[in-house]
């Protein structure tokens, strides 16, 4: 047990059965899991900071808030509440993710093998050079857009979306392997 | 209860995308390029074996949780948006959530990818009251789901099979296809990297 906490890295099988039971037991337990609602739920914070009075007590919203910004009203002005009252049960589980990361980062065995031979590719992705940010910058900005657009990202769709069967969940998995894997072939090619 | 359950759940699950190695854009490329299928393996498997918990516990009523399902809608922003997802995906190495765990993890090019993502979401709020009357949002089968989960709000497309039968079909399936890909890790022959590899192998037994 305690060397399954403090290896790098778990075998793909351990992996997937993890995967699994984080998926099932959010279904069971509460709700599916998903991820990318949080980000315009984030850049809402920061605007009702920089602009007061983004988001309003709407009665007539079933949220019981409302927003001038036509996104931020829709479903019952959903998003306003959450930005009204950020600690909420979407919000603080995307936390618990970062700490989970940072907790499963910082107790990871000392002197273990590096996983990954170096190479070219890996070499570029782990560094901070411009044309790496660029990159994550701009893959940032179209996953989101695209998340947002689809109305879910690789958790909320492809995982919790084609775990409950959902047609949505195996349209847009499809559509995201599409595009990714001709762009990662395109900009990092089969090589090292 | 609620926030107890996020912080639990959340922790859980940045903890595994972590230990999984999906928070790590190396592999996440490496899969994309058909180097490394770790993950692809290992994401098929986690599929299979919730699509099975989830039909079985359905079929037996148990826990309420045909309640708890939420199904998304299937319409042609899904499309749109997950081909524009994958580009970012492909691109980058990061999606939505991995980018926060390898925020959490320490790893400096995910703030890059926070701002980005940030500022894509931005865009969307902003111009979604311009596009949500067109074709983007045209419907292509609702909220629907292949296999009968007993949530009456989400139609089946199969209704004449069972749902524990056609859930746990499918969920078989993808563990058979996650059982047969090969892991492909074909490293340069070096010495000291045929070390560590095996090395993993003695420290990822499963059993333990």
């Amino acid at each position: 047990m305690k060397s399954i906490l403090l290896q790098k890295q778990w075998n793909w099988l351990l992996s997937g059965l993890m995967l699994g039971i984080s998926f099932l037991l959010a279904v069971v337990l509460v709700k599916p899991i998903g991820v990318s609602t949080q980000y315009p739920i984030l850049d809402g914070i920061i605007w009702e900071q920089v602009q007061p009075g983004l988001v309003t007590e709407n009665a007539e919203n079933k949220s019981g808030y409302g927003s001038s910004n036509a996104y931020l009203n829709e479903n019952g002005g959903k998003y306003a509440a959450a930005i009204a009252k950020p600690l909420n049960y979407g919000l603080v589980f995307v936390l618990a993710m970062i700490l989970g990361g940072f907790v499963a980062r910082v107790m990871q065995r000392r002197g273990q093998p590096e996983l990954y031979t170096p190479s070219i590719v890996s070499a570029e992705l782990n560094s901070m050079r411009l044309k790496r940010l660029q990159r994550v910058f701009v893959g940032g900005f179209l996953a989101l857009l695209g998340a947002r657009l689809a109305g879910g990202c690789t958790s909320g769709h492809m995982m919790s979306g084609m775990m409950q069967t959902s047609l949505s969940g195996f349209l847009f998995a499809a559509a995201a392997f599409a595009a990714a894997i001709p762009m990662a072939l395109h900009l990092y090619g089969r090589e090292e | 209860m609620q926030i107890a359950l996020a912080v639990l759940l959340g922790f859980l699950f940045g903890f595994t995308l972590q230990k999984v190695g999906a928070a790590n854009p190396v592999k996440i490329i490496d899969m994309l390029r058909f180097r490394d299928l770790h993950l692809m393996k290992a994401i098929l498997f986690g599929i299979g074996f919730a699509m099975i918990g989830l039909f079985v516990l359905l079929h037996f009523g148990v826990l309420n949780v045909a309640s708890h399902l939420s199904v998304k809608s299937a319409y042609t922003g899904v499309i749109v948006g997950g081909l524009l997802l994958g580009a970012g995906w492909g691109m980058a190495g990061f999606c939505p959530g991995t980018g926060l765990v390898g925020l959490g993890a320490g790893r400096r090019d995910a703030w890059v990818f926070l701002i980005g993502g940030l500022l894509g979401a931005f865009l969307y709020t902003l111009i979604y009251g311009w596009i949500k009357g067109s074709f983007l949002f045209a419907s292509i089968g609702g909220k629907s789901t292949l296999a009968v989960t007993g949530n009456d709000a989400f139609p089946a497309l199969f209704p004449q099979i069972s749902g524990l039968v056609l859930g746990c079909g499918i969920g078989a399936g993808f563990i058979i296809v996650s059982l047969v890909l090969p892991l492909l890790k074909k490293r340069r022959v070096q010495a000291g990297v045929e070390e560590s590899v095996a090395q993993d192998r003695t420290e990822d037994t499963p059993a333990g």
